[in-house]
């Protein structure tokens, strides 16, 4: 690694940084300055780094990494009900189950590229979406989603038939006499990981993934993937065996996905089997995809564009169409009305579909290429004009 | 014995469906090389051609009978379908048929279709890598299905089909296998239409001047085009071709179960594990394995099964799937140097 790049990516870290702190105010005049949707933005955007790791470095298009997110989501439960409403012993337990699940489902679907890869992984996505709607319904609840309850009542709480669905045991929170009104919530210490303490969680979180696959990316580890992605066939011939390497990026990726997962119910302790449908594993490959995959901001980018239209876009209905088009003459503005209408509210997902053929047809790198063109058209034009100024001057 | 003959039958229907969109996936691919994720959205469309042929066709005219009066005393209300009051029994022949008849706006729509998103879309992409095919048809896929969704709502449409062959068949009686093997008549015409569909692509195929170059050009594309033949241009039909075959799949497959927007995505994860189990590229291979594992589906929902191995109904094509490609790379009738990338 060369210094330049180094101190690059520093500066775009720290940067990255500060913009994350200063999001709950810097996103106040665009309308999205409040900690719901905040804590999407940056759980998502872990997703979507997580995703990055796998498909932007490796080239391998998985269409099952929603089954991580949902894995992570019902082991965060399951430590709420269970140990503590404390989210520390939730997350990391999150992350570890995700990535044994991803080490099993990696081993057996690396051993086929491309086509086959992305089908291989789409079936075990489904798989466990319909095993967790299924026979896994004592785990998952099925149908209902799995919920953190009242604690039992402390004469039953050392009964061995306890029903879990209905009652919490809490091991941790009863040892530590930890008293519970109403609701529980969950909190880390004593914070209660709503609102902005919530943000901030996950924030503080994403800033880590985030610095983390800065490192994955500019270390050997990184290059190692990059080659796999450029030509894996040149590399197995000079006596690499990739299919280390490709497990151990896939295992990272599923842990982002564990991690996002979780902070999922940390943010609402609750989990259902539509978290590992596979349109869940369609909205982060298109996360991904429209930030731009291989680049270290972009996923993060495409996140939070698509969770901003997606609340901006599903909000407005006839009522606020009507009034935007209210300078139309009133047949233009019902059928204005009736056209737009398509597209937002319910049709919010008819956008996101043209917007995802739009930028693969166009930019098939995302956004980053985009602002790449844009800014080497302004330098192109930078130099050019130098360059006149100095034969002018020459002249 | 007569559970397990049960079962197989069971299965030939829903086979039947998968064997045709997978046959439409394996044409698309070997032809053009594209894979092509929007192609449930296709079958959708064609099972939606059924249901507006229907509304069509049952729009009623109301006309107000002075002398019958209703409980609450006003004139009765005669609802009778235009094309009823129109062309009489034969307009009731229409109604009652309508899910077949419907095949005659399937066919020329779904052919247009197939060839505008050849022309429009698809083919800009194949020089591209497959993540951006998979990636654009997703959307496209996505787009179709919301449009479906704003038109038509979001509720599952029944279809009846032709009063006919709305009873059971009692196929057991025919074979000597008791009253017991019971079969409903439309799954049954459905397994007929599927076998004759997939006979007819394959004669086609094989007998045509057409299928010939077709083939020619599935097997060495840069060679037939330096003999002068236009092969994009046929490619294009074919393309057009498999469309319309997801879309008749599509479109008879409504009185089965009733459409609703998301029917395509829920068969389209099933049909690529049936392309990719029959081996891609490999029309025989997909037409195979898509009866096959239909028959399996309906084999692991009998109950024996259920209470030994629980919720194996509901992953047997994807255990079967990963069996497969683990065992055989290929896939069952793959053919060497398709897709190993």
């Amino acid at each position: 690694m060369n210094q330049g790049s180094l101190t690059k990516d520093i500066i775009l870290f720290v940067i990255f940084a500060g913009l994350v702190i200063a999001a709950p105010v810097l996103l106040t005049p665009l309308g999205a300055g409040y900690p719901d949707l905040l804590q999407k933005f940056a759980i998502f955007g872990i997703f979507a780094i997580g995703f990055n790791i796998l498909f932007g470095l490796t080239g391998y298009l998985s269409f099952g990494h929603a089954a991580f997110l949902g894995v992570g989501s019902y082991a965060s439960v399951w430590m709420f009900k269970l140990l503590s409403m404390n989210v520390i012993p939730a997350v990391i337990f999150s992350v570890i189950v995700a990535g044994i699940f991803a080490l099993l489902i990696g081993f057996i679907t690396l051993r086929r590229s491309g086509i086959y890869f992305s089908i291989l992984t789409l079936a075990f996505a489904q798989m466990s979406y319909n095993l967790a709607y299924s026979v896994l319904t004592p785990i998952t609840n099925g149908e209902t989603g799995l919920q953190v309850r009242q604690l039992a009542p402390s004469d039953r709480a050392a009964d061995y038939v306890l029903n879990l669905r209905d009652e919490d045991l809490r091991i941790l929170d009863q040892a530590f006499g930890v008293v519970e009104q109403g609701i529980p919530i969950t909190n880390l210490f004593g914070i209660k990981m709503s609102g902005y303490p919530g943000f901030y969680f996950c924030a503080v979180l994403l800033i880590i993934a985030f610095g983390l696959s800065i490192l994955i990316a500019r270390s050997n580890f990184g290059m190692m993937l990059k080659a796999i992605k450029s030509n894996q066939n040149r590399l197995n011939y000079t006596g690499v065996n990739t299919r280390p390497y490709l497990i151990t990026a896939f295992v990272i990726s599923g842990m982002y996905a564990g991690l996002a997962g979780s902070l999922l119910a940390v943010t609402d302790p609750l989990a259902g089997a539509e978290r590992m449908q596979w349109t869940a594993s369609g909205e982060v490959v298109l996360m991904t995809i429209l930030g731009g995959a291989g680049t270290l901001i972009g996923p993060v980018l495409g996140a939070t564009l698509i969770k901003y239209f997606e609340n901006i876009f599903s909000a407005i209905n006839d009522n606020v169409l009507q009034g935007f088009y209210s300078f139309l003459p009133d047949s233009l503005n019902e059928i204005a009305v009736a056209v737009s209408g398509m597209f937002v509210g319910k049709g919010w997902h008819l956008t996101l579909g043209l917007l995802f053929m739009v930028i693969v047809v166009f930019l098939p790198g995302g956004l980053m290429q985009g602002f790449q063109l844009i800014a080497n058209r302004f330098k192109r034009k930078k130099k050019t004009d130098s360059t006149q100024h100095s034969k002018q001057a020459a002249e | 014995m007569d559970a397990i003959f049960l079962q197989i039958l069971n299965g030939l229907d829903k086979g039947g469906a998968y064997a045709l969109i997978a046959l439409g996936l394996t044409l698309a691919f070997g032809t053009l090389g594209v894979v092509n994720f929007a192609h449930g959205a296709l079958f959708m469309l064609g099972a939606f051609c059924a249901v507006s042929v229907n509304k069509i066709l049952t729009l009623q005219q109301i006309v107000l009978d002075p002398t019958q009066k209703t409980a609450w005393g006003t004139p009765l209300e005669i609802r009778t379908p235009y094309v009823e009051s129109w062309f009489g029994d034969f307009g009731l022949f229409l109604v009652d048929y309508s899910v077949p008849v419907s095949l005659l706006v399937t066919i020329p729509f779904m052919l247009l279709v197939g060839i505008v998103m050849e022309r429009g879309l698809i083919r800009h992409f194949y020089k591209r890598p497959h993540a951006d095919q998979i990636l654009v048809t997703f959307g496209l896929a996505i787009v179709l299905q919301e449009i479906i969704k704003h038109y038509f709502g979001a509720n599952p449409i029944p279809q009846t089909a032709p009063s006919i062959v709305s009873g059971s068949a009692n196929i057991g009686l025919w074979i000597g296998l008791g009253e017991s093997v019971v079969y409903p008549w439309w799954r049954l015409v459905y397994f007929g239409f599927s076998a004759l569909v997939i006979f007819a692509v394959f004669a086609f195929l094989k007998f045509t001047t057409f299928g010939m170059v077709v083939r020619a050009g599935m097997f060495n594309r840069e060679q037939v085009s330096m003999l002068g033949i236009n092969i994009e241009k046929r490619f294009t039909i074919v393309f057009g071709l498999a469309a319309v075959v997801a879309g008749m799949a599509g479109a008879m497959y409504t009185p089965v179960l009733p459409p609703d927007y998301h029917i395509g995505m829920d068969f389209l994860v099933l049909s690529f594990v049936v392309v990719v189990v029959g081996g891609m590229g490999s029309l025989g291979g997909a037409v195979t394995a898509g009866f096959l594992l239909g028959i399996l589906q309906s084999f692991a929902s009998m109950n024996e099964v259920k209470s030994i191995i629980p919720g194996i109904d509901q992953i047997i094509i994807y255990l079967v799937a990963v069996v497969v490609l683990l065992a055989l790379p290929r896939g069952l009738m793959g053919r060497k140097g398709v897709m190993e990338d």
